[in-house]
């Protein structure tokens, strides 16, 4: 049997799909990939479904094996530096790992999450039909965790397919878009325009369950308790210390902090790839607004194969490797290395 | 025409969840109008409408954008939610044994004294309530119960704990819940039952749902050890005592 082993891996590295939507009434959250552009783009390039399962890589390297013949993969997300055995792979391009080989990962920069998903999809043993890891209600196949070093990934037989690139929408900086509520009647209009007017970081305390934010302290109305209610993935929630929380794919499904506003569907994983430390803004769009982008999100995600591109050349590869380097903000060892894991008591509230 | 009830407020969260609040508290009333939405939309599913999550006092309602705007989901959630709320027939009622007390509820003896009681009153004041499963959310299985008696109603602890034992038993505010995986808490602890309302490989996975009735029975600490074993196995353990 073909299968991906890891060879070395950094926390904060797991099998993650679409999710598993249906039991957040059982306080059972989706869980799922941070960038599920990235996700389906990856599935693409090797002609999966676009939320099969692949590894979502963290922000640190890792290296991964292929045992028992060869095993096609692709990689997207996050730009690093990567190669099979000194051949470099381009971001957002397929690549076929022979027997033996090893894929290398560098850390990231200028993002926090790459994903590599395997030709065929990842063999596992679907609950609630999903293969994503939820560590804390012990799911996820082949490992209800994250990531260690030895584990292996069951794969079918590289196929022989041509490699492929795929061209995806030019990264932006442009600020995340939210629209407010559900619960923005607990600040003063004053604290809304702080919060759309400041500069904000993304703390290294940040996991996925939730990204902390780092700028000005944005003060409660009614104090910062409410009765809990249900969260979504975007939810802001500001607990006592006024420093806002946005909730991530493994939040608890409950909170009971007031939420100032939503981080709009279709720049979430836009998001979750901003690198600790770095400065970004938020910006309020209508209801109509968000969900024309949230439509425009779907038609992108439903014509990625139109988007894949035969790689003509070496050099071509080289090109893309190299732009992909210099334009991206460089993220140190010691950067990664100061993420740190979020207290789910934090995250959460006092309920 | 028959008198509606005044309408739920429909707050946006973000583009594909609306929360439908009918309180700001926590509402007996409110929750059954929560309830009852809840089986509403269960009962007339409206295409695009992806899952429901009930709390005390609101319902999210996640949908998918590109099949139903915000608008048009808000209007036929604002119909649906002033209609009559109907009697809760069939209702489900859990019998749930707990042992309370020494290292399986560590808080018993200060919850008595900061009520100025003992542990045996405080145990027979929490065995002698009705509840109904408000809500179950936070983490899998984690069940919010109300109808907790007045006399226990205490403010949570300062300093949540960062680790609690699965299948805590626990009053906080004018809550009680039961608690199935280790993990944060700033409630009391009362006791611990072996029942879990969460597991994987059981049929049902989660074994309460909103709405559910429960009823607590004390049991020793031997009984609970053997209840334990049994539970790991995929019994039950919690006794259905009606419908």
């Amino acid at each position: 049997m073909n299968k991906l082993v890891v060879a070395s891996i950094g926390p904060a590295s797991s099998v993650q799909d679409g999710g598993r939507p249906g039991a957040q009434r059982y306080g059972l959250v989706p869980s799922g990939a941070m960038d599920r552009l990235a996700l389906a783009a990856a599935n693409t390039l090797v002609g999966n479904e676009p939320f099969t399962a692949a590894v979502e890589v963290g922000p640190f390297g890792a290296k991964f094996t292929a045992r028992g013949g060869a095993v096609r993969v692709a990689l997207t997300g996050a730009p690093r530096n990567a190669d099979i055995a000194g051949r470099a792979v381009a971001p957002d391009t397929s690549a076929t790992i022979a027997d033996g080989e090893t894929l290398t990962l560098g850390f990231a920069r200028g993002g926090a999450f790459s994903y590599l998903a395997i030709e065929g999809g990842i063999s596992g043993e679907p609950m609630f039909g999903s293969l994503a890891v939820n560590a804390r209600a012990g799911l996820g196949s082949p490992y209800p965790r994250p990531l260690q070093t030895g584990d292996e990934l069951p794969a079918k037989a590289a196929s022989g397919a041509a490699e492929r690139r795929i061209e995806l929408p030019a990264a932006t900086d442009a600020p995340i878009r939210i629209v407010w509520g559900p619960q923005d009647d607990e600040f003063t209009d004053e604290t809304k325009r702080l919060f759309v007017d400041s500069e904000w970081k993304i703390s290294a305390t940040s996991d996925r369950m939730g990204y902390r934010l780092e700028g000005p302290t944005l003060k409660h109305l009614h104090g910062h308790n409410i009765v809990s209610d249900g969260t979504v993935d975007g939810s802001l929630q500001v607990p006592g210390n006024g420093q806002p929380i946005v909730l991530m794919p493994d939040r608890g499904t409950s909170g009971g902090y007031p939420k100032i506003a939503t981080v709009i569907s279709a720049d979430l994983g836009r998001l979750a790839q901003i690198p600790a430390g770095r400065a970004f803004r938020f910006r309020a769009v209508s209801m109509a607004e968000a969900q024309a982008e949230a439509r425009k999100f779907a038609e992108l995600l439903r014509t990625l194969p139109e988007r894949l591109r035969a790689i003509e050349s070496v050099d071509l590869n080289i090109d893309a490797l190299h732009d992909a380097n210099v334009a991206g903000h460089a993220v140190s060892a010691v950067d990664a290395g100061t993420w740190h894991a979020v207290s789910l008591a934090d995250v959460a509230g006092p309920d | 025409m028959a008198a509606t009830l005044p309408p739920p407020r429909l707050l946006p969260s973000g583009d594909s969840a609306i929360t439908v609040e009918f309180s700001r508290k926590i509402d007996d009333a409110a929750n059954r109008r929560v309830l009852a939405l809840d089986r509403a939309l269960t009962a007339e599913p409206i295409t695009g409408v992806i899952e429901t999550v009930p709390t005390y006092r609101s319902l999210l309602v996640h949908y998918d954008p590109v099949q139903i705007g915000f608008k048009e989901l808000g209007e036929r959630i604002l119909a649906l939610a002033q209609l009559p709320v109907p009697a809760m027939t069939k209702t489900r009622h859990w019998r749930i044994p707990v042992v309370y007390g020494g290292e399986h509820g560590i808080d018993l003896e200060d919850v008595a004294k900061t009520l100025n009681t003992t542990p045996e009153e405080i145990v027979a004041r929490h065995i002698a309530g009705d509840y109904r499963v408000a809500m179950i959310g936070f983490t899998p299985g984690w069940s919010y119960l109300s109808g907790l008696a007045d006399s226990l109603h205490m403010p949570r602890r300062q300093n949540p704990r960062l680790l609690t034992p699965a299948g805590t038993i626990s009053i906080g505010g004018v809550q009680t819940g039961v608690q199935c995986l280790a993990g944060p808490s700033g409630w009391h602890l009362l006791g611990r039952t072996a029942v879990r309302t969460y597991q994987l490989h059981r049929d049902p996975i989660f074994l309460l749902e909103p709405g559910d009735n429960v009823t607590f029975t004390p049991v020793d600490a031997k009984t609970f050890a053997e209840q334990d074993r049994a539970a790991e196995a995929g019994e039950f353990i919690a006794e259905q005592i009606a419908p």
